[in-house]
């Protein structure tokens, strides 16, 4: 049996055994959407954004069954409070009304200006002596203490009868130091320099009817007058209605989200199809529809936003979300489809596709296997990149009135009130507008690393 | 490129030099190109060299016709340049303004002008001149809003609204100087209303000349009050320089009076109190703390204007149900609302429809008539709120909706009562905020169950509120038809007894409470703080507030700080 | 290229048709009454007013009437002001608008590709670091915490200073103008940097950079003809849409800053339902943003050969 002598054996003719080891690949076989993600999990800016969402989400949707303090509650004992303050209050007896007697403090002869009873968060009872040559009294309080020459302070009364010697303030008493300032007013009105004065230490306190009828204990019957309970627990402190910011952030953010997120995928899918529609069909039906998304497109979108706003109008009781995300969409939709237009148009032109046609396929499976998971990168970036814009434009409008209605709160309208006391209250601004510029700045970090991830023709360098 | 080189560097630093360089540039350009809407200089908020002073307006006056302006910013401006037949003094007492002397009978009036009333081009002001606005008003054709208050005149609802002929108005002049007046009705306080600035004259071949656009620009308006307006950028600045003619010139201690800020943002404001820059500035609740912080010398006033809330009395609303109305009536704390939620000091808890400073026959109104004592009664209020549910035959109440306007102090006011009749009856309030001319629709046609209404006084005499609910007032936007009250209504209006009608505003008041027709919110307070350099500005409730015209400098080496002055004007 | 401008002209003018019918729709949607005051007002004034602005009429003889009056630039009288044209409105008021935008727009440019080019220089460097972290909070602050911040910082520099150095709020001098065009201008200014760094980098790899470095050239040249030259195209090109953003953006910036613009107006006559302000505003910004792109079109096709208009 030599090397020429070959002669051909039955088992010749046997089909090779496929050794799937030649045609194997060496590596895992990747799918866009896995290439995709691969190259987002590379991407720690991206990713750190994208947990930031999550966690958005997680804050919105969940939030409010963990903490679930009510956000329309008016807590009016701690109004406009900053996190992390004293809660401590002192149960008293119930509170007569005050009918000018001096009640259980010895009257101080030495004294012009005196408390007639401790003085607490309920009220401030004054009274005082006749002053020399006082036709009238006007009564100042003040954060500062006296200073002979320096502002008194917020002036509460006025009275031009000399016999009217006694007040009851009642105005935002918070647990702190006040002083009083009395100035004794001549027979035209006017102030003399007959000044006394008195530093008043102001205790928190509540009625034990109060504190029952507010949850803070469960019954009459468990405390006494005299016991420390412990106001509600604000972690971000309140509102200028004493409403838990906490809460009202995460209802707020309801209302936010829901724009920033809906309005985006309403307008971008309408956009889709739209778009899709005219690239299709191409010709007349293509330019029809385009030149119409060229008028849309024309119309000042800050000032139609606002005129469409009031030309829907809201209902009572409605929040003024549904118009808000309409007008959006109205006027939003005509860019995504423009671009996806140029995306079909551009696709309709590639090789696959004239190969595909002549291998027999039809419309429908061009569009559902070529053009759209083809277009889909451009499509979810345009998304991510729209959200910030429309949290913003639900921010602005919020910032000149035309917002969402009250009592719904929404992170614009939440900056828009806080931004008032931004100098006194600092945390009614700075919350919801860290929270607006955290989303807006996780959505256009997660934009830009999807857009490098999914679509390598906009891939930027950086 | 990890290692920039310098050269790139410098010349990175010299393009930016160039660029801020650039920018100036077209700044300058720019000013320039704009100039039409930027004024002069702007001054300190007290220039002693101008012997002036500046201020910020609220808005825009939309204009200065006083034959149809309506809003308080034409009216501050008018108080300023104009002057009627009388005039309100520092003390709110009337005095002579144009018209030397006044005669006022139950059928008419007689004035005697002074022959010394000038207009700023330096004519005389005559009774023509006042016979002339006064039938401009009233012409149709001019349509103004604030023709009904010439209504005490003779026939004058008949020629704005029936077409009457113009000679007919019980108005004439007698000579250049006389001017006699016959009145619809007797009528008790038509001398209150002469200061206000529908009253005022126009001067009739001025008024032609400027083809329709009398008021619209500071030349296109003549001038006899204390100032004459001599820049009007709008939107941007009003200045307004003593009148040289105006007669009573030597009591007037300013020489300019510059509104160079026309803002309504209240933080713009304090900042620019704050930098020196305005002499005077309202502040809000959210204002208030830094004024105090930075030691300001604050000063009240109350301004007569009453908030209160108002039900629906028209069929088929459930709030024509008393005792719902009662309800929510017991469950409502006005003290609550003023302390706790607006906190600004001068605002007072409402009581009544009369504001508290209301003067009655002989001493104050709530003096001689108190108001219905109101306590809280939760439990009388769910008493009455079930016996509303049985009436009304309904399982449980649906939500009432509440109309609001969008101003911040009406939010805060809404959602607090939202949350009290939320809290203490269960009722559902369903919040209805509208702009401005929305929520005036929405009350004219009756869209609402409670609305939160408000009013200012339109001239000192408690009538301007007692009306309110009469069954024939456009005002009375529930449309609370109550033959008591309006007995009441038409004796106080016909009367020329005070003790009389004092009687009829007391039982208005009565019937008001005891028949929940208005739950009182507050009384409106300012609370504003004053450069202390200046002195002598005066609030007043009813035509220009606030009042600079009498105001003058203090002087310049007494050297006063924000904080230092003690003296209260008001 | 004058039949392309002529067809763009015409395309504009039925765009502006477009823009004006749907402020029409829109506007005589709005529920309320431009007529209504808080002292309420009787029948019969409210007939004359009615019968002044033309109200009265069948809804489609409005539209003729606004349409026409509208061609022959004319937009009526204004409902709040009623002495007052809304066309003396506009011209009084649009320059201040316009001064803002183009002082931010400019702001904007200059800053945005000043920075860019300095963070590339130093690309992942200390400059750059803190460059890009300032961008980032310039994109994510909501404009009007700008504001409020920027007149707060200019009342601590005066107390600072002791003298009003910089106003607070107004209009009238070019110290008016520089913090609230740099308030206006800050977003775009940290968009534009982004844009200009990003263009920086890839405008270094390209071929010509190459061949110039290769040739010798001194880096300056290189630096300022070649890198600097085309890496600022890209920023231009989205110059035309930023102009348009900010020109009607400026209403907070205006309101903030108690200054004299068109938004202002535009915002405080919404409040008023002063239908004819409204309808003017709106019809002319339309307008002026539609000739502007057709403007910018025009200048591309002068500036980049690549974009030829044809």
């Amino acid at each position: 049996m030599t090397e020429n002598s070959y002669r051909a054996q039955a088992g010749d003719f046997n089909p090779i055994i496929a050794d799937h080891r030649i045609q194997g690949i060496s590596r895992p076989s990747l799918s866009y959407w896995q290439d995709a993600w691969l190259r987002l999990k590379a991407n720690a800016r991206a990713m750190v954004s994208l947990y930031i969402v999550i966690a958005l989400l997680f804050f919105t949707i969940a939030g409010p069954y963990i903490w679930t303090v009510d956000p329309a509650f008016q807590d009016l004992d701690q109004v406009s409070q900053p996190p992390n303050i004293d809660r401590k209050a002192t149960l008293i007896k119930p509170y007569p009304i005050w009918d000018g007697s001096t009640g259980t403090v010895d009257v101080k002869d030495s004294e012009t200006l005196y408390l007639a009873q401790a003085a607490n968060t309920e009220s401030v009872r004054l009274l005082w002596h006749v002053m020399p040559g006082a036709e009238g009294y006007r009564l100042y309080r003040n954060i500062f203490p006296f200073e002979q020459g320096q502002s008194m302070g917020l002036p509460l009364f006025t009275t031009f009868s000399p016999q009217n010697r006694l007040f009851e303030d009642l105005l935002d008493l918070t647990p702190r130091t006040f002083y009083y300032t009395l100035v004794a007013l001549n027979a035209t009105g006017q102030e003399t320099s007959e000044v006394v004065n008195i530093a008043v230490e102001v205790q928190r306190v509540l009625t034990i009817e109060q504190a029952v009828s507010k949850g803070l204990v469960d019954s009459a019957e468990e405390v006494d007058v005299g016991d420390v309970v412990y106001l509600k627990l604000h972690p971000m402190g309140t509102d200028y209605l004493g409403r838990d910011m906490l809460a009202r952030l995460m209802y707020g953010a309801r209302i936010s989200l829901f724009i920033g997120i809906f309005a985006p995928l309403i307008f971008v899918s309408f956009g889709v199809l739209y778009g899709s529609t005219a690239g299709f069909m191409g010709g007349k039906i293509d330019q029809v529809l385009m030149r119409f998304s060229d008028f849309v497109v024309a119309l000042p979108f800050l000032l139609f936003m606002i005129l469409f706003k009031i030309a829907f109008g809201i209902g009572p009781g409605e929040s003024g979300v549904m118009p808000m995300l309409i007008a959006m969409v109205v006027l939003s939709w005509p860019s995504t489809a423009r671009l996806v237009r140029g995306q079909i148009l551009q696709i309709r032109e590639e090789g696959y596709i004239a190969a595909s046609r002549l291998l027999g396929a039809k419309s429908r499976y061009l569009i559902m296997r070529h053009m759209i998971p083809n277009t889909m990168g451009v499509i979810l970036v345009t998304i991510t990149f729209a959200v910030p814009s429309a949290i913003f434009t639900e921010a602005f409008l919020s910032f000149i009135g035309m917002g969402v209605a009250p009592p719904t709160p929404s992170w614009g309208s939440m900056c828009f009130e806080g931004i008032k006391t931004m100098l006194t209250h600092p945390h009614e601004l700075i919350f919801p507008a860290l929270l607006i510029s955290i989303t807006v700045l996780a959505f256009n970090l997660l934009g830009d690393g999807l857009r490098d991830a999914l679509d390598a023709k906009m891939r930027s360098r950086e | 490129m990890s290692n920039p080189n310098s050269a790139s560097i410098s010349q990175l630093v010299w393009l930016g030099l160039g660029a801020v360089g650039a920018f100036f540039l077209l700044m300058l350009v720019l000013n320039w190109a704009s100039a039409s809407t930027s004024g002069e200089q702007s001054l300190g908020s007290v220039d002693y060299a101008s012997n002036s002073i500046t201020l910020a307006l609220e808005q825009e006056p939309p204009q200065l016709d006083s034959s149809r302006s309506t809003d308080s910013v034409s009216g501050i401006i008018l108080g300023h340049v104009m002057e009627g037949l009388l005039r309100v003094d520092g003390n709110n007492k009337l005095v002579p303004g144009v018209a030397e002397r006044w005669e006022i009978t139950s059928t008419g009036a007689k004035f005697w002008l002074r022959d010394n009333a000038r207009w700023s081009d330096g004519s005389q002001v005559t009774a023509h001149d006042f016979i002339f606005a006064w039938q401009t008003v009233i012409n149709p054709v001019t349509a103004s809003q604030y023709a009904f208050f010439l209504y005490p005149l003779k026939n004058a609802e008949a020629i704005n609204s029936r077409g009457m002929a113009m000679d007919q108005l019980g108005a004439r002049a007698l000579d250049d100087l006389t001017i006699e007046l016959e009145f619809e009705n007797p009528i008790s306080y038509f001398d209150k209303l002469l200061a206000f600035s529908t009253y005022f004259p126009i001067k009739e071949s001025f008024f032609n000349s400027t083809r329709g656009r009398y008021g619209s620009d500071a030349d296109t308006m003549l001038y006899n009050g204390p100032f004459v307006i001599t820049q009007w950028v709008h939107s941007a600045q009003l200045r307004a320089k003593k009148n040289p003619h105006y007669w009573d010139k030597d009591s007037i201690g300013l020489d300019a009076i510059n509104w160079s800020y026309i803002t309504a943002d209240t933080t713009a404001k304090l900042n620019l109190f704050k930098d020196n820059r305005i002499a005077m500035v309202q502040l809000d609740a959210e204002t208030l703390e830094s004024a105090l912080y930075n030691k300001w010398n604050i000063k009240q006033f109350a301004d007569g204007t009453i908030f209160y809330i108002e039900f629906n009395h028209r069929d088929g609303r459930l709030t024509t149900n008393y005792h719902l109305r009662r309800a929510m009536q017991l469950v409502s704390n006005s003290s609550e609302l003023v302390y706790k939620v607006i906190k600004l000091p001068g605002n007072l808890p409402g009581m009544s429809l009369f504001p508290s400073w209301q003067m009655g026959e002989n001493k104050l109104f709530q003096l001689e008539y108190p108001t219905p004592e109101h306590r809280v009664d939760i439990d009388e209020a769910k008493r009455h709120l079930e016996i509303a549910r049985q009436e009304l035959g309904l399982s449980s109440f649906p939500p009432l909706v509440m109309l609001s306007s969008d101003s911040p102090t009406a939010r805060k006011q809404s959602e607090y009562y939202q949350n009290v009749f939320k809290r203490t009856l269960g009722l559902e309030i369903k919040i209805d905020q509208q702009i401005f001319k929305q929520r005036l629709a929405k009350m004219l046609a009756g869209e609402f169950d409670v609305v939160m209404g408000g009013w200012g006084p339109d001239y000192e005499d408690p009538l301007t509120f007692a009306d309110l609910f009469a069954s024939w007032n456009i005002q009375n936007r529930g449309r609370y038809n109550n033959p008591a009250l309006d007995k009441q209504v038409r004796i106080a209006q016909g009367s020329l007894n005070q003790a009389e009608r004092m009687r009829a505003f007391g039982a208005i008041q009565d019937i008001l409470y005891h028949d929940s027709v208005v739950i009182p919110n507050y009384e409106r307070g300012r609370i504003y703080v004053v450069d202390p350099r200046v002195k002598g500005l005066v609030r007043r409730i009813t035509g220009a507030d606030p009042d600079f015209s009498r105001a003058y400098l203090v002087d310049k080496d007494s050297n006063i700080s924000k904080g230092d002055s003690k003296v209260a004007a008001n | 290229m004058r039949a392309y401008l002529l067809k763009r002209i015409v395309q504009g003018i039925i765009t502006v048709w477009f823009i004006a019918s749907a402020t029409f729709v829109a506007m005589h949607n709005v529920p309320g009454d431009p007529l209504m005051d808080e002292k309420a007002t009787t029948e019969e004034i409210r007939k004359n007013l009615m019968q002044k602005y033309g109200l009265d009429k069948s809804l489609f003889e409005q539209y003729i009437i606004y349409l026409k009056n509208m061609s022959q630039g004319d937009f009526g009288i204004s409902f709040t002001q009623q002495n007052r044209q809304v066309n003396d409105i506009i011209r009084e008021h649009f320059p201040v608008s316009a001064a803002l935008g183009i002082l931010a727009i400019t702001f904007a440019a200059f800053g945005g590709i000043l920075w860019g080019a300095l963070t590339a220089l130093y690309r992942n460097r200390l400059p750059d670091i803190v460059i890009m972290f300032l961008v980032i909070l310039g994109v994510s602050v909501p404009s009007f915490v700008f504001a409020a911040l920027g007149q707060l910082s200019i009342v601590s520099v005066n107390n600072l200073v002791g003298f009003s150095l910089i106003p607070v709020a107004g209009w009238g001098t070019i110290w008016h103008m520089l913090v609230p065009s740099m308030v206006l201008g800050m977003s775009t200014m940290a968009y534009l940097t982004r844009l200009m760094r990003s263009s920086m980098l890839e405008v270094v790899n390209t071929d010509y950079i190459r061949t110039a470095k290769s040739k010798g050239l001194p880096a300056t040249q290189i630096f300022l003809q070649h890198q600097l030259r085309n890496a600022v195209l890209p920023v231009i090109t989205v110059l035309g849409p930023a102009i348009a953003a900010i020109t009607t953006g400026g209403f907070v910036v205006e309101m903030v800053f108690a200054i004299p613009g068109l938004g202002r107006y535009f915002v405080e006559a919404v409040q008023q339902l002063d239908y004819t302000v409204i309808m003017g505003t709106t019809v002319f910004y339309g307008a002026f943003l539609v000739f502007m792109v057709i403007i910018v079109d025009v200048i591309y096709g002068f500036i980049d050969p690549r974009v030829r208009v044809g």
